[in-house]
């Protein structure tokens, strides 16, 4: 099939999966997928990491043909999947720490090379991923993380971003966007919510570090998110994969609006998706309706300090210039041709 | 082969001999000569096939070593001080895992204030942690204890520490004997791991453990670290035979047989004191040594046996309980309980501070005449201590600890002269 099908189906959002060539539809689809996060787990009903946990890790151990072992760190992931004495882990599965998961990869992938060359291979069979909440990436695990990056070790980390350390009650992350409410940062004050100017963009210190591939994700487009774990999955080296994932808990969302969420986070731009190879951008999901931040904020209860009795406007018009920005920044509107 | 060496570069060549195949490198020191030897060796293309690596932190080199280890590798790194501190959470894990890593502590004092000079406040420190920790009296041992760390580690399926004397060992050249790679082979077998990460055969591991379950699993490590006191003198008894030397076991006994004063002591410090020992033996007085090799799993009753029959016990640690007083002498008074034997604690060579031979005699005169303080210091300077307490006593505003004290050693610089005089008209 030559032709580049769009998936949006104009009113319907479904995914056009029975439109593609058999090899291309995704993985889900498939009798044959492994289900890696199999079902019996704890997450919450609609959880968005558990979601985009289920794609990702499937996806790689279709691209690996099942040759696939995963470092987890601390966090609502790991716990909810491995309540003692039950695992829904079908592949081998290491959780170490909070704090490590990165080097534990590193140290996996350094292991699968050894026995690689100890029988006469260049690169062993075997593919590691390394994966953890917002909090396990872009704060207690940012040193671990990047000397995994700066060594270029053979390891894909998966970050699932709920922007909040939610399994510890949902506290504030360095991954949290202004003016949200979590545990710490109440909407209290002035500057209700997360303050303004805090934060970091942990995918372009990604890009910074100038690996071999990093991309980010949402659970909106899962057809896009396997595809890139898939084409990660064919680069040797140090890749990075952030997963957009909506917590219905944290968030204050009804469990049946996480794709909603997702989607609306990419379509105002609040969420830009794309890659970027050796440090270079090298493509974006371009936004098909776009849609004001407001749309977004209205659905989540972390922010309805915004919309309440006490309106602010001027933090909603702050998070639209935010939205604007990406925009701009990453070309994300489709060209008017 | 014996050659003239550093003792880093002796333990460099004998992790290379136990084929290792990862390691992880930290600078730190007195350990970095370990692990720059051991990188020489994998670059030079003389330890192959072997990984190593770079890391950033201390966490992360006991991170990678776990999952390197999970993932069936023979994994090796080494430490010392504040590195061994900033990899406390990954250490736990190793040995809560059941992860068989080998790791070299080059023991140096803890900060603040930061001293780089040799005490064993670093593995006293994770004495609880459920690594099994040896301690080497000399570079020889080191050497030797290292082959035998990885057997025992790897039998046990649990983690093992090698603590050796920062700069003393580590940074002293001496005659060592590099054993040959054929006896090292016929001694240690290629690892078999009892879990592995592999997707053969998936597990799941380092899963969430409750009340349910978590006593038995901490229990177990505790199980095989009293497996380990039958062990380790087996495995010594077996490096004995294959190499035609002795190293490791639990205890080892000098001149203990009819003595009414035994010291203990651990490291590289028994060196010295056998020769006190020898002196003051010479002099007529029934005096021994028991130097505790294994100090975790810590042999009970080989200490019991060993002091049972004396009058009085001195343990001579290089570690210190604040508030309380020795580390290694709680211990000993465990393995006494009940015996009516007179007990000295002293506490020496804190960051670096040597210990002399005649200190020590000086020290040993005391205890054989039952007027030591039960916790002594030895060689402390009460001097500057209680000036600096009456400092302290004297103004709120008293200043930086170690700074005064130091002030009060090296004779005061004109700024501090002015700052003295400020203080009083203040
Ligand atoms: C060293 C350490 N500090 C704190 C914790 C407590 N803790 C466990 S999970 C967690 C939050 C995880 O947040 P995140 O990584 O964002 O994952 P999420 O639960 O949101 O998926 C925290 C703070 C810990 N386990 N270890
Ligand atoms: S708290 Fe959020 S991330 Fe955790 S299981 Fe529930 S929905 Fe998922
Ligand atoms: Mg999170």
């Amino acid at each position: 099939m030559s032709q580049d099908l769009k998936f949006y189906q104009t009113g319907t959002f479904t995914v056009g999966n029975r439109l593609l060539d058999p090899d291309q539809r995704t993985v889900q689809s498939s009798l044959a997928r492994d289900n890696s996060l199999t079902s019996g787990h704890r997450a919450c009903q609609g959880c968005g990491e558990a979601l985009g946990a289920r794609y990702a890790v499937d996806a790689a151990m279709r691209a690996t043909k099942g040759q696939l072992i995963a470092a987890n760190a601390t966090g609502c992931l790991e716990v909810f999947s491995t309540p003692y004495p039950e695992t829904s882990w079908k592949l081998p599965w290491l959780h170490s720490l909070f704090g490590n998961a990165a080097a534990v990869g590193s140290g996996i992938a350094a292991a699968l090379k050894v026995k690689a060359q100890k029988a006469g291979l260049e690169h062993s069979a075997t593919h590691v991923i390394a994966q953890g909440g917002d909090g396990g990436t872009t704060d207690i695990g940012f040193a671990c993380l990047s000397g995994m990056f700066e060594r270029n070790d053979d390891v894909l980390y998966i970050c699932y971003d709920n922007e909040g350390y939610m399994n510890t009650g949902v506290q504030r992350s360095s991954a949290t966007p202004p003016g949200a409410r979590t545990a710490t940062t109440l909407p209290l004050g002035p500057q209700p919510g997360e303050e303004f100017g805090k934060g970091k963009n942990v995918p372009l210190i990604a890009v910074a570090h100038e690996i071999p591939y990093v991309a980010t994700a949402s659970v909106a487009d899962l057809h896009d998110l396997e595809a890139k774990v898939t084409k990660a999955m064919t680069i040797h080296g140090a890749r990075y994969l952030h997963v957009f994932v909506p917590c219905p808990l944290g968030w204050g969302s009804a469990s049946s609006d996480t794709i909603k969420l997702a989607r609306l986070a990419h379509e105002s731009g609040i969420f830009p998706l794309f890659e970027a190879e050796h440090g270079e951008i090298t493509s974006v999901r371009k936004i098909r309706h776009r849609v004001p931040v407001e749309d977004y904020l209205r659905l989540q209860k972390r922010y309805a300090h915004l919309f309440g009795s006490h309106p602010r406007p001027d933090i909603v018009a702050r998070l639209q210039a935010m939205a604007d920005k990406n925009i701009k920044r990453f070309n994300l509107l489709e060209d008017a041709a | 082969m014996i050659s003239q060496m550093e003792g880093s570069q002796a333990v460099a060549q004998s992790v290379a001999l136990c084929r290792p195949d990862v390691i992880c490198a930290y600078p730190i020191s007195p350990q970095t000569h370990i692990v720059e030897g051991l990188g020489a060796m994998v670059k030079g293309g003389t330890l192959t096939p072997c990984e190593f690596l770079n890391v950033e932190s201390e966490f992360a080199a006991m991170s990678v070593a776990i999952g390197a280890s999970a993932a069936g590798a023979r994994a090796y790194t080494a430490t010392a001080s504040q590195g061994l501190l900033y990899m406390v959470e990954a250490i736990y894990n190793a040995s809560g895992l059941g992860l068989p890593i080998v790791m070299t502590v080059a023991n140096r004092a803890i900060g603040a204030p930061i001293n780089i000079w040799n005490d064993h406040s670093d593995s006293m420190s994770q004495r609880d942690c459920g690594w099994l920790q040896l301690f080497a009296e000399s570079n020889q041992e080191a050497v030797d204890l290292h082959i035998q760390a990885f057997r025992l580690a790897e039998e046990l399926s649990m983690p093992v520490m090698v603590c050796m004397d920062g700069f003393i060992l580590t940074h002293a050249y001496e005659q060592i004997d590099i054993p040959t790679q054929a006896q090292v082979d016929s001694f240690l077998p290629p690892y078999e791991p009892r879990q592995v990460l592999d997707p053969a055969e998936p597990v799941s591991i380092g899963a969430m453990v409750g009340p349910e379950a978590f006593m038995e699993v901490r229990y177990i490590a505790h199980a095989k670290q009293t497996m380990a006191l039958d062990l380790i003198p087996g495995i010594a008894a077996d490096f004995a035979r294959t190499f035609g030397r002795e190293a490791g076991g639990l205890v080892r006994r000098y001149r203990c047989d009819d003595a009414e004063t035994i010291v203990v002591a651990l490291g590289s410090v028994v060196g010295t004191l056998e020769e006190t020992v020898d002196a003051l033996r010479a002099k007529g007085e029934k005096i021994g040594l028991l130097s505790i090799r294994s100090y975790r799993p810590f042999p009970l009753a080989a200490v019991r046996a060993a002091l049972k029959d004396a009058k009085r016990v001195v343990v001579l640690e290089k570690s210190f309980s604040v508030g309380l007083g020795g580390v290694v002498s709680a211990d000993v008074r465990m393995a006494l309980s009940g015996l009516h034997l007179r007990g000295y604690t002293v506490v020496a060579g804190l960051g670096g501070r040597p210990i002399t031979q005649a200190a020590l005699t000086r020290m040993l005169a005391e205890a054989v005449a039952d007027t030591l303080e039960p916790l002594t210091f030895l060689d402390l300077n009460h001097d500057i201590v209680n000036r600096q307490l009456a400092r302290e006593a004297a103004t709120r505003r008293s200043g930086p600890i170690a700074e005064n004290l130091l002030r009060d050693v090296g004779g005061k610089s004109p700024r501090t002269e002015t700052a003295d005089k400020t203080e009083v008209t203040a």
